[in-house]
């Protein structure tokens, strides 16, 4: 866990709407500007009061709207995720921080068992409009314990929304939709994200929350990612642009559902496509992504659709062992080239 | 003691025997399926505590809740409706006996996974308590679940921020076959709250009026904004965990002195000894109870079954494979 200040969360203020944003900053507009439009939106998790949130998140929210509004939880994650569930179903509009997806494990029955089931169960009768953000991915080695991903588990539950903001005009179009959506919004934050800086307009209108987004164009190979692994490819297409190989890359920004009317229609331009991702390749979100683009592009493509993901292993302390744990820019060079023949090498 | 209440007692608790007699019936001919846990033996927790309730209050339960639910206000016929997974059920069918809800009635569901109710609890009862509401919430739950962490968690924030939560324990003494002296290094449930300060006390869960009586403190205790209760309730189940079990591991010598106990007889023995009601009276509210339980099935049996498998997982449709609309 990080700490990044030690200065007194009341006397900071939050953030302000700039023409450039980090991913923090957005989301704590974010959520300012849910606090303020409704009184039914709280807040709570470990930290996100006086402290200010383990990544700054709530920086200023507690000194705004007080302890009701913005709830420093005990270390509790079932039952405080619970706690959201309970609100939601009788008028609440929670939003849960759990500082990590690795103590969300914890929390799965109050997300599973109870958030994904009750309006199902119940006939209709209840819905459950909570948001639960959790920071995940590999950040700077922080060992096994605190760098898994999540995806896979949330994304094969019914009943969820699960989306990955990799910009910070995403982290603030896609919260903010998520607080006013009705049904339970996993938000999967990552960790090496949070301070990564981008152009931010508060004024443009936002995309359908689960939609995808082309965020280079190209020809030749469709790169298909989300959260950190968008920039691996952004990286990654720019080293291939200098032989000639023009990558699409495709940030996801939702795992459920998944735009695949914007990757078919990728492939059937470039007629190869690649998966990267950041978790374990054996039945990770990519295996999903494959099945259903081989479903349905199968006679659009060239050969297989590969996937670039990470060592199937625990993610080791050692710095330099962790980092041959996941894809980088080189991995994704190296599966394009093969992928698209000998022009090289 | 006012009669009309003590009539009130007794026609519940004949209705709730009745109906979960004819449950049982109905599950033997294969009417209604999967896990039907029945509630003979412990009647005199739903009713004495749930009679003690406000319209306006919440209520938590789990998954044999079936008693609960009909307390609340549910009708006989949209509970058996729902035993019978027919659309005019409570849950419409998509919920089964451990699943019960009604919107309207405030009752927010049976669950079906030990210790459940706590954080739901706890989260009504913080939303109550930001908007200062003077509902409250009944969390219910068995002695078993107190081993769970939701229960320690759930407690220590209820404490921490005074919400109103009532937890009732039914404590019928066996989580399935194990009892409690063999799971709890302490079986006085009570005193489990001590460790967040939660004040708690005991009550025979065998008398209808005891119940009620030590349900009205607490909902006083809880409702001024004193912070939660803890009310244990020691009762018995005269049968076994579920329908698919038969309770064999409990002596005969045990069973008779718990039947000897029986909320039902308890009442009406004290109830004609006083001169609260006669046999007459008794007759008749008996011959009701059985009238409706039987109009209840015949409900069930005719209603339709629901039919949309996909109705209801989100607010609006959700295909997984098209993210944009």
């Amino acid at each position: 866990m990080t700490r990044t200040r030690n200065a007194d969360a009341e006397m900071i203020a939050p953030a302000r709407p700039r023409h450039e944003l980090m991913v923090w900053e957005a989301l704590n507009l974010a959520l300012d500007h849910a606090l303020a439009a409704d009184d039914a939106v709280f807040v709570l998790g470990e930290d996100v009061g006086l402290y200010g949130g383990s990544y700054r998140v709530t920086q200023g929210l507690y000194a705004k709207y007080g302890e009701w509004r913005v709830r420093d939880t005990p270390i509790s994650e079932n039952s405080f995720t619970g706690l959201g569930v309970g609100a939601a179903m009788v008028g609440g509009r929670p939003v849960v921080e759990i500082t990590t997806v690795n103590f969300a494990l914890l929390a799965l029955d109050a997300i599973i068992n109870l958030a994904a089931k009750i309006r199902y169960m119940s006939g209709g009768q209840f819905h459950v409009p909570l948001v639960v953000r959790m920071a995940g991915g590999v950040a700077k080695q922080l060992a096994a314990q605190h760098s898994q991903r999540l995806e896979h588990t949330v994304m094969n539950v019914p009943g969820l929304r699960i989306v990955a903001p990799a910009t910070p005009q995403d982290a603030y179009w896609q919260l903010t939709q998520a607080v006013r959506e009705d049904d339970p919004v996993i938000v999967l934050e990552h960790e090496l994200l949070y301070f990564k800086k981008g152009p931010f307009d508060i004024h443009a209108s936002a995309p359908p929350m689960h939609s995808a987004a082309v965020r280079r164009p190209g020809a030749h190979v469709t790169l298909i990612a989300w959260q950190r692994m968008v920039d691996v490819c952004l990286q990654a297409a720019d080293e291939l642009a200098t032989d000639d190989i023009h990558a699409e890359v495709i940030d996801l920004r939702s795992l459920r559902p998944i735009d695949l009317p914007l990757l078919v229609a990728s492939i059937k331009k470039t007629h190869r496509a690649i998966v990267v991702e950041e978790d374990c390749k054996f039945a990770g979100a990519g295996a999903e992504i494959v099945a259903a683009l081989q479903e349905t592009v199968f006679f659009e493509l060239d050969g297989p659709i590969l996937r670039v993901a990470a060592a199937d292993t625990p993610t080791p302390y050692n710095g330099a062992l962790e980092a041959t744990s996941i894809p980088d820019a080189a991995a994704v060079v190296h599966a394009v080239r093969r992928m698209v023949g000998p022009r090289e090498e | 003691m006012q009669r009309d209440l003590i009539k009130q007692f007794f026609y519940d608790m004949l209705l709730a025997r009745r109906f979960e007699e004819a449950a049982a019936e109905q599950y033997t001919q294969g009417k209604i399926a999967g896990f039907l846990h029945l509630y003979p033996g412990e009647e005199a927790v739903a009713v004495g505590s749930l009679r003690a309730a406000e319209p306006g209050d919440y209520v938590v339960t789990p998954y044999r809740e079936h008693v609960h639910a009909l307390m609340r206000g549910i009708t006989p016929n949209a509970v058996m409706a729902e035993l019978f997974g027919r659309a005019t059920g409570c849950s419409g069918g998509y919920g089964g006996s451990m699943h019960l809800f009604s919107a309207e009635h405030r009752f927010l569901g049976g669950y079906a996974i030990v210790g459940e109710t706590f954080p739901l609890a706890i989260g009504v009862g913080y939303r109550l308590a930001m908007k200062q509401s003077p509902d409250v919430v009944l969390c219910f739950f068995g002695e078993g679940a107190v081993n769970q962490g939701t229960f320690h968690e759930s407690l220590n924030m209820a404490a921490l921020w005074k919400l109103p939560v009532l937890f009732i324990c039914e404590n019928n003494r066996y989580q399935i076959g194990t009892e409690i002296h063999r799971n709890s290094a302490v079986t006085e449930v009570y005193k489990r709250g001590c460790a967040s300060g939660v004040p708690g006390k005991h009550v025979d869960g065998m008398d209808v009026l005891a119940v009620h009586q030590a349900t009205q403190d607490a909902l006083q205790h809880v409702r001024s904004g004193s912070g939660p209760f803890l009310l244990e309730c020691e009762t018995y189940r005269f049968r076994g965990h579920s329908m698919a079990d038969s309770g064999a591991y409990r002596s005969a010598l045990e069973m008779a002195e718990l039947k000897a106990r029986d909320p039902l007889l308890n009442l009406r023995n004290r109830a004609l000894q006083e001169d609260w009601i006669s046999e007459d009276d008794i007759e008749a509210l008996f011959k009701k109870a059985h009238a409706v339980v039987d109009e209840a099935v015949r409900f069930a049996e005719q209603s339709p079954p629901p039919t949309d498998l996909y109705k209801d997982i989100y607010a609006q449709p959700l295909d997984v494979y098209r993210g944009a609309p």
